[in-house]
């Protein structure tokens, strides 16, 4: 992915490290994740 | 402004432009709190003792700054790049939360507003257009895909927000203290969560592109240009208006279903064999907040492979269709009420999604996000006459003793009518005239002040 996705040229950043992507996509995806569990259980009350 | 400067944030070797999402959802899971703003409105009134519409004033004021500032500040955005954009973002909102906990502690309502609308709306709205533009930059191929994502997150950001201030207001109490504590606790946290994407966000070099990916040379057959069209002139075009209309006419059919939803449902199947409950009608107001966020990335998705024009063809025809149907089929069917609603509102969260990329597609990337902004002004209209249409109706409808789902099918035909001028918009609108493109040079260069951009169309033609 990093080849087809990425820039190139003669200096590095740390914007290419898997470590990098995990944390960015954990940042947001655990909150949102606690988001879709709550709205899970209150809409399971329409069925209810 | 060093950190925050444009040319400090042009990506190196090796960033990976899937870094640019997160940073972008960031920002737009923050400030998408603001629909989650009716957990505060009870504690509010109870302890300022004010009445519901001054609760409502502070997340009113913040929507109305939030379209003033995407409009005014758009072309400012652009120039001075999304790191400084969302770093303005992430204090102007985290500032919003701490001069409203310092309102409510001392009990001053009109610091509230000021606070939390106030100098909480500027957030919103630079918050708001400040990813878009670099995202579309970054995802040429999937233009749609991309500015889907951020978008969803604003609608996610309530889905965080609402059970997670719940849930504090119940540990610090529903006291002025206890909400002086939520509100300053969320402007702590608001700001470590936004940082991120200040942190994180780049924009591409100069000439960048996907490996392997050419941009199709099909600008008048699918009205995708590959010219640019600076703010200035969007507005002077008839596609810019044609597309304020279509989305004026989206936003205002769908919100007006989603700022009333739960006394709606319970209100039309108050007379069948098996009324909605209060308890119910929550999960109902939970399933449309899913169909509208979903709605923003999956129609975006699908409008890079089908088309812009033809995917709002899809909201606005058959968001008709479906008021038609709510209309006909009245209150005969729980689980088609609840699949129609949600299908409209995955097409308002849908219309606001593909937006920008259709904005894209006219008017190029140069100054898109500034054109955004002012397009924006479209759901501040909409955010006030969508609740507007369907309350009035419904509370005259109340006063002439009428029950169930006739308080609310002249509002359905109404909706349907307003999604029907849309669809005609939509079906006017035709690639920029030429004459309103950029010179080629102008573009190169770092976007301009308003008073620096070159005025390409000559007086004569004018």
């Amino acid at each position: 992915m990093a080849d087809a996705d990425s820039p190139s040229s003669n200096t590095a950043e740390a914007g290419g490290s898997p470590v990098v992507m995990a944390v960015a996509w954990l940042w947001v995806a655990v909150p949102f994740l606690y988001g879709l569990y709550q709205l899970a259980e209150k809409s399971s009350k329409l069925f209810e | 402004m060093g950190f925050l400067d444009r040319s400090r944030i042009i990506a190196g070797a090796g960033w990976n432009r899937w870094l640019i999402p997160p940073a972008a959802l960031a920002i737009h899971f923050s400030i998408g709190q603001a629909y989650a703003w009716s957990v505060f409105k009870i504690p509010l009134e109870d302890s300022l003792d004010i009445s519901g519409t001054a609760s409502a004033l502070p997340f009113q004021i913040g929507i109305l700054v939030l379209g003033l500032s995407a409009a005014f500040g758009g072309t400012l955005v652009e120039r001075k790049g999304p790191r400084w954009a969302m770093f303005v973002s992430l204090v102007t909102f985290s500032s919003g939360f701490l001069v409203a906990a310092l309102g409510v502690a001392t009990r001053n309502y009109w610091l509230v507003v000021l606070g939390y609308g106030g100098i909480g709306g500027v957030g919103l709205g630079i918050g708001y257009i400040a990813p878009v533009s670099t995202l579309m930059k970054w995802f040429p191929d999937r233009p749609g895909m991309a500015t889907g994502t951020a978008i969803m997150g604003f609608g996610g950001g309530a889905l965080i927000a609402s059970p997670w201030s719940t849930e504090m207001l119940e540990a610090f109490g529903g006291d002025t203290g206890g909400i002086a504590r939520t509100f300053l606790v969320h402007g702590l946290a608001y700001a470590v969560f936004m940082s991120l994407g200040v942190v994180l966000v780049r924009v591409p070099p100069e000439g960048w592109r996907p490996a392997g990916w050419t941009p199709r040379d099909d600008a008048g057959k699918r009205l995708v240009t590959t010219a640019n069209v600076s703010a200035r002139n969007a507005v002077r075009t008839p596609q810019f208006w044609l597309l304020w209309v279509v989305l004026c006419m989206n936003v205002t059919a769908g919100i007006g279903v989603l700022e009333k939803a739960a006394p709606m449902i319970q209100d039309f199947f108050h007379d069948t064999a098996s009324p909605v409950s209060a308890s119910a009608a929550t999960g109902f107001v939970a399933l449309l907040s899913l169909a509208n966020m979903a709605g923003r990335f999956v129609w975006s998705s699908v409008s890079d492979v089908v088309g812009r024009k033809n995917i709002y063809r899809l909201y606005l025809g058959a968001g008709a269709l479906l008021y038609l149907t709510l209309m006909l089929e009245k209150d005969s069917s729980t689980a088609l009420f609840v699949a129609s609603t949600m299908a409209i509102l995955s097409f308002y969260g849908g219309g606001f999604a593909t937006v920008p990329a259709y904005l894209k597609d006219l008017f190029g990337t140069y100054q898109v996000g500034a054109i955004h902004g002012r397009l924006l002004t479209a759901w501040s209209i909409a955010g006030v006459a969508g609740p507007l249409i369907v309350d009035s109706i419904a509370d005259a409808a109340q006063r002439d003793g009428r029950t169930g789902p006739s308080l609310y099918t002249f509002s359905f035909s109404l909706m349907m009518g307003l999604l029907i001028i849309g669809f005609i918009a939509n079906e006017l609108v035709r690639p920029v005239n030429p004459k309103f493109h950029e010179p080629e040079p102008a573009v190169r260069e770092e976007p301009l002040s308003p008073e620096e951009t070159p005025d390409p169309i000559p007086a004569e033609r004018r």
